[in-house]
């Protein structure tokens, strides 16, 4: 696959950040870059990273399957990322998220069958204070004090926008 | 009014603009540090302001920074370390979006002390919005000639660049962080060598948390000296404390240090007391990593003195009966908390997050996950309690990074303290304290992995 020729001056802009011979500093605001525009990460495009970095594909394997945020599957066209650790729990995180699995009919990690919304745990997002929180890429913005009633006015409205 | 030294100007409507921020006094330290002062004079302020490291660890750090190799002929760098994921903490967030220029004042004033010339902010990516404002901000002060070449024609040249990280707890370690800016795998390092001989792309490197590098300025502005008489002995100037969980006023506090932990909960100023008029349970002081302790202890310690929020206070009695003041991450729990229930929550977390490197740190978190589970979900046996407490003993200490120290300590101390209520759940499974409440933990189903 070929990157467009706007994405390629966005890597190239990231590259210049890092001294000469260093650009692999670049790999991952350039996968965030990548999943931003396809919502995944497939290996035909880490393929094109790694060549367009001059690296070795594994280089990129490795990097894309430890860091979280990276997609290796297709996913929905929201993600809706939120959080499972202990301070979110204290106020209440855990009912929370049953009630979007119910509410969606999906299991953690799944995709809805109109290819809508898909549901993950992440740990800490740094918002314990305004928890339960979620956040939706690729802009990634926060959702904080989450209720019920706030999650069904977030989930029609993502709905009726697509 | 307690001394505000980070979010003075927090209330200034617009102030993540640089002209709102220049007008309330923002960038004076860059024109005062590059146009008065030579580097070593400004290091030697630092360490006179007796200013700790905020990340965690509370190394000082005016030392730190006289550790840096001046004497190679590599280049220099100074890393931000913005990758704020230790459960609890939200306070550099809070800072970076609130005041995003008073970082890049830090960051601008730090690296003239250093002598880096390139000089990078690694935030978590999930903070793609502050990464966004960091870099909105970086454009105005390159526009407004404090970044670049001949800074305020002081000769001075610095590159400032944000990166992003990829969703990885470890990579707040410093050296995993500096693997996963090299467009690696955030795998810590063993040291020696220190970051300070061969850090970033094997050069000289410091590495600082937000909040310590955002309080640069103000003592470039105002000397050491004012900032060390502020505070309580060693534990100078003020910190952010990020205080959630079951309180009435969850959020970022700028405390003086060494104010009592017994004002900081209950003071309308503060917390504003325990949410819903309960009682007041335990309390983990400095971040998921740190011990928990319980009522007694965190507003007494076991001389029966007051508990003060300063490094030493909060570590006052080591880990019997004491705790750390760590990243500031303040939680509190009240009396409906299940102990059990948070401590299998954090283990999953370390296990989650460990990098993998060091067998003592993978395997051992998630055997202490799965006892925690089989404890919580009315499987356990008397014998895990011990078991439990050797699986931590086997793991503090033995590996790469204190990672796996993070994971052991609250092991050890919630069973320390709480003993009676994991030996409950083993003996009456059906107990356990939360499944008999409305509300947050109600007919609460584990979280486990997809
Ligand atoms: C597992 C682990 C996670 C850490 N996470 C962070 C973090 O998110 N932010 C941070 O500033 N320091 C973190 N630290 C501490 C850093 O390694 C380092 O000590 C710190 O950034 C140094 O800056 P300071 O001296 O200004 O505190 C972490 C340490 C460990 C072992
Ligand atoms: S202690 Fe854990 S996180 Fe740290 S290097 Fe070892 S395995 Fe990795
Ligand atoms: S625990 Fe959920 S944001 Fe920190």
């Amino acid at each position: 696959m070929e990157f467009s020729q706007e994405i390629k001056r966005e890597f190239d802009q990231i590259v210049a950040r890092y001294p000469q011979g260093r650009q692999k500093s670049g790999l991952l605001p350039i996968l965030h870059r990548v999943q931003a525009e396809y919502g995944w990460l497939s290996t035909e495009a880490m393929n094109a990273v790694a060549e367009y970095l001059n690296l070795n594909p594994i280089e990129v394997y490795e990097v894309a399957t430890f860091y979280t945020m990276f997609h290796l599957e297709p996913v929905g066209k929201y993600v809706l990322e939120v959080c499972r650790t202990g301070p979110c729990c204290l106020v209440g995180a855990e009912t929370l998220l049953q009630y979007l699995q119910r509410k969606l009919n999906i299991g953690i990690g799944e995709t809805t069958p109109d290819g809508l919304f898909t549901l993950k745990t992440v740990e800490c997002l740094a918002s314990c204070g305004t928890g339960p929180v979620l956040q939706i890429g690729p802009e990634y913005l926060y959702h904080e004090h989450l209720t019920e009633q706030k999650l069904d006015q977030l989930i029609d409205r993502l709905r009726s926008e697509s | 009014m307690a001394t505000k030294i980070l979010l003075e100007n927090l209330a200034v409507e617009g102030i993540r603009a640089i002209d709102t921020y220049m007008a309330n006094g923002g960038y004076r330290a860059v024109s005062k540090a590059l146009k008065e002062m030579s580097p070593d004079q400004l290091v030697e302020e630092v360490k006179a302001s007796g200013l700790r490291g905020r990340g965690g660890a509370g190394f000082p750090t005016g030392m730190k920074w006289s550790f840096l190799d001046k004497k190679s002929d590599k280049p220099r760098y100074l890393v931000c370390n913005a990758d704020e994921s230790e459960p609890g903490t939200f306070k550099d967030r809070y800072l970076m979006e609130r005041i995003p220029h008073l970082l890049i004042e830090g960051m601008i004033t730090a690296s003239y002390a250093l002598g880096a010339n390139t000089s990078y902010i690694y935030v978590r990516g999930e903070m793609m919005s502050v990464i966004r404002l960091l870099e909105r901000a970086i454009a105005e002060a390159y526009a407004k000639g404090f970044l670049g070449k001949n800074i305020l024609g002081s000769g001075y040249d610095l590159e400032l660049y944000v990166q992003p990280g990829g969703g990885a707890y470890i990579c707040g370690e410093e050296t995993a962080l500096l693997e996963s800016l090299e467009g690696k795998r955030g795998n810590p390092r063993n040291k020696p060598p220190f970051p300070a001989v061969s850090g970033l792309y094997g050069c000289p490197t410091v590495i600082n948390n937000v909040e310590t590098i955002a309080s640069v300025p103000w003592i470039v502005n105002n000397g050491g000296a004012a900032y060390a008489s502020i505070g309580l002995g060693k534990s100078t100037g003020t910190k952010l404390i990020s205080a959630c969980g079951n309180i009435r006023q969850p959020g970022v506090y700028e405390i003086e240090l060494g104010l009592p932990v017994e004002e900081f909960i209950y003071s309308d100023a503060y917390c504003g007391g325990i949410a819903e008029g309960r009682e007041l349970k335990a309390v983990v002081p400095g971040g998921s990593s740190v011990p928990i302790l319980p009522k007694e202890l965190i507003l007494k310690t076991a001389a029966g003195e007051p508990r003060l929020m300063s490094y030493e206070s909060l570590a006052d009695g080591g880990f019997v009966s004491g705790s750390m003041l760590g990243s500031g991450g303040f939680i509190v729990f009240d009396e409906r908390a299940c102990i059990v229930r948070n401590l299998w929550n954090f283990t999953r977390f370390y296990h989650h997050e460990s990098c993998g490197q060091c067998s003592p740190c993978r395997e051992g978190t998630g055997w202490m996950e799965k006892v925690l589970h089989r404890i919580e979900h009315g499987h356990g046996k008397m014998s895990d309690i011990d078991l439990l407490v050797d699986v931590a003993k086997h793991i503090e200490g033995k590996t790469i990074c204190p990672l796996g120290d993070a994971a052991a300590w609250p092991v050890g101390s919630a069973i320390r303290h709480f003993r009676d209520e994991f030996e409950a759940h083993v003996k009456h499974p059906d107990s356990c304290l939360a499944k008999h409440l409305h509300g947050a933990y109600a007919h609460a189903v584990p979280i486990m992995e997809p």
